[in-house]
């Protein structure tokens, strides 16, 4: 089989992907090559777990903000490297990138893709659709594919015999947009997808309770997040914490789910948790649906009084 | 200037059951994506800044002349259709071929409207296959637009950072699901909406070659959920409950 090509300009999402080319490596055979872009630790990082070549593009006229130039170069790198098969990120440059790269080299490309597998030779992927009600499992029927796999779906690579690294000579389009500025956020840098344990709550939690929800998720060693319209709509949180089709897709090993209902975009972002226990003072409520343990009863008595247990 | 929002038709979600794991489309209506609706919005806020004319884009079956009112009813002024029975189940890259050549049937688009997903695929690539098939600059993911002398001023929301980006027009962008609230329509202007100016185009008007499908799906199944349920009646059974399943470990 042809070589397979990985990027991702962020180095945990990169190192996932290596581990999801060695699949394709292990079952086909399928070289390993990996691209960086004014990088060169990453490319380092790379270079020692287990891609088989590192092709490292430095030219300080490139910015990540602009996906024409980011596409152009994946694609000469792709060519280079004889790799029919490219690997993203499914963060949102990724999936901005893939749209670019599978028209500009006539590929195929599913997005969002949680797993893969090899049938018969054949790569299949699975990703949600019909807004997480269904999960397709889908083939990419031309001989270029561009595949971008969800962050977490797949372990990151651990260090493995040194490859190759080139540099890689591009040749660069006109630049087309111009970055004024960047703003980061994420001031307190708290990642829901690595935790062990979630305390996730909804719009039946009411505002004075959160501490209770907080103390619960400090003493069993995890995090708060949220169902999204009380981060949109209340504000109580930021985006980062919304479990779902529109925020993280986390598998824990507990989730606590309290005075969430349960819609089909809510869930798909914690039907793979290990253990989930839902309250809910509807004993009719979806989320029951889900849940290992099943507790009707008001929010408000059962975070209070586990944050008292638990103290 | 012309404002172009681009709308996919999907079933509503809400509406689908599921029967033996299958999705049940059958009589479940169409409506435009939400994510969609959030396009239409921020194209109308924009108009309502600078001026213009805003023109809806959209392939799908014959329905969509009837599903296009909605867009028509809440603002947009006109509608370039690919309606043909024959564009059920596309894929992504055949998608984007015909709103790129929708898109070449008005006279100067001068930006282009997305949403960051459709409402049942939410792949997020067709804006940006229509951008790189019509040779325009692009930006994803869009919370804030601000046009002024032909140069769009654009907030590209990232997981982790905003990215101020000035582009030229005309160009492409997909916005976020959250850059606005969309409006609903008054009913003056749904009884108005039917007549607005449609052009509607068979896929054979279309002037273009598809290429062969890229996708195929081997199946499309509702999730299996073997969750055991059991119903914890206190407080004290959760804990107990948390303790067997090793969480407590003091
Ligand atoms: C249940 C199911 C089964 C499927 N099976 C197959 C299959 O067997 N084979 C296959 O090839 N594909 C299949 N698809 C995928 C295919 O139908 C895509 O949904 C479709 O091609 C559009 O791509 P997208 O939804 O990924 O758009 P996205 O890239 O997510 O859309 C982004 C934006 O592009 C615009 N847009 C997209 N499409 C249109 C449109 N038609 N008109 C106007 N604007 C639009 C909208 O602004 C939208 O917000 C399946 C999808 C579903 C839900
Ligand atoms: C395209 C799209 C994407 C979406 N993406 C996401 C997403 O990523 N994440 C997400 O969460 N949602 C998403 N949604 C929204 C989703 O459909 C639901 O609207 C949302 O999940 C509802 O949040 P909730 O369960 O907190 O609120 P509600 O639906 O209002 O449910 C509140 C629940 O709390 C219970 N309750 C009330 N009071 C109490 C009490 N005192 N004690 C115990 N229980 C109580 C009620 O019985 C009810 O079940 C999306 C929707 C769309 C269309």
């Amino acid at each position: 089989m042809a070589g397979v090509l990985i990027y991702s300009d962020k180095q945990n999402i990169s190192l996932e992907l290596l581990t999801a080319a060695q699949l394709l490596k292990n079952g086909t055979g399928a070289k390993i090559n990996a691209l960086t872009v004014n990088n060169d630790e990453q490319a380092a990082i790379l270079s020692g777990s287990g891609a088989d070549v590192v092709y490292k593009v430095t030219d300080a006229d490139v910015s990540l903000a602009d996906s024409n130039i980011i596409a152009e170069i994946v694609k000469q790198a792709a060519e280079k490297a004889e790799a029919d098969i490219i690997f993203l990120g499914s963060n949102r440059r990724g999936k901005e990138l893939a749209g670019r790269l599978a028209q500009k080299t006539e590929a195929g490309c599913l997005t969002d893709v949680g797993g893969l597998a090899l049938e018969g030779g054949t790569i299949e992927c699975t990703r949600n659709s019909l807004g997480g009600a269904t999960v397709a499992r889908q083939q990419i029927t031309t001989s270029k594919k561009v595949i971008a796999l969800s962050p977490h779906s797949f372990e990151a690579a651990g260090s493995a015999a040194a490859g190759n690294t080139l540099e890689l000579d591009i040749m660069k389009p006109d630049i087309t947009s111009k970055l004024v500025e960047v703003k980061n956020r994420s001031a307190d840098a708290v990642d829901i997808q690595n935790a062990e344990v979630l305390v996730i709550v909804g719009q039946g939690v009411e505002k004075d309770d959160l501490v209770h929800a907080s103390a619960i998720a400090k003493a069993l060693g995890g995090e708060v997040a949220c169902s999204k319209p009380v981060a949109t709509d209340k504000k109580w949180f930021s985006e980062d914490f919304i479990i779902g089709l529109s925020g993280k897709q986390c598998r824990p090993q507990l989730a606590i789910i309290l005075g969430v209902s349960g819609q089909v975009q809510f869930t798909v972002g914690i039907r793979d948790a290990h253990v989930i226990a839902a309250v809910n003072n509807d004993e009719n409520a979806f989320i029951f649906q889900l849940a290992d343990y099943a507790m009707v009863a008001d929010s408000k008595d059962v975070l209070a009084g586990l944050a008292k247990a638990l103290s | 200037m012309n404002i172009v929002v681009a709308m996919k038709q999907i079933p509503d979600l809400q509406q689908i059951r599921i029967r033996e794991r299958k999705p049940v489309l059958s009589g479940v209506p169409l409506t435009f994506g939400l994510i969609d609706k959030n396009a239409l919005e921020a194209g109308i806020q924009l108009k309502e800044a600078v001026g213009g004319n805003l023109i809806v884009v959209s392939a799908g079956n014959e329905e969509l002349e009837e599903t296009v009112k909605e867009a028509l009813a809440v603002g947009a002024d006109e509608a370039y259709l690919a309606a043909d029975n024959a564009l059920a189940g596309l894929d992504s890259s055949q998608n984007a071929q015909i709103l790129a050549a929708l898109i070449r049937k008005i006279d100067t688009p001068d930006i282009i409207i997305f949403g960051e997903g459709s409402g049942d695929n939410y792949s997020g690539q067709v804006g940006t296959r229509v951008a790189e098939i019509l040779g325009l600059p692009s930006v994803a993911y869009v919370s804030r637009i601000e046009v002024k002398d032909h140069t769009a001023r654009l907030v590209r929301s990232l997981e982790d950072a905003d990215e101020l980006i000035e582009v030229q027009l005309p160009c492409i962008i997909t916005v976020l699901g959250d850059i606005n609230e969309p409006r609903l329509p008054s009913v003056t202007q749904v009884l108005k909406a039917g007549k607005k100016r449609r052009e509607v185009f068979a896929l054979s008007d279309l002037g273009i070659e598809l290429s062969a499908k890229t996708i195929s799906t081997i199946s499309d199944l509702a999730p299996v959920s073997q969750r055991k349920q059991i119903a914890v009646k206190s407080l004290d059974e959760l804990l107990n409950v948390l303790q067997t399943e090793g969480f407590l470990r003091r």
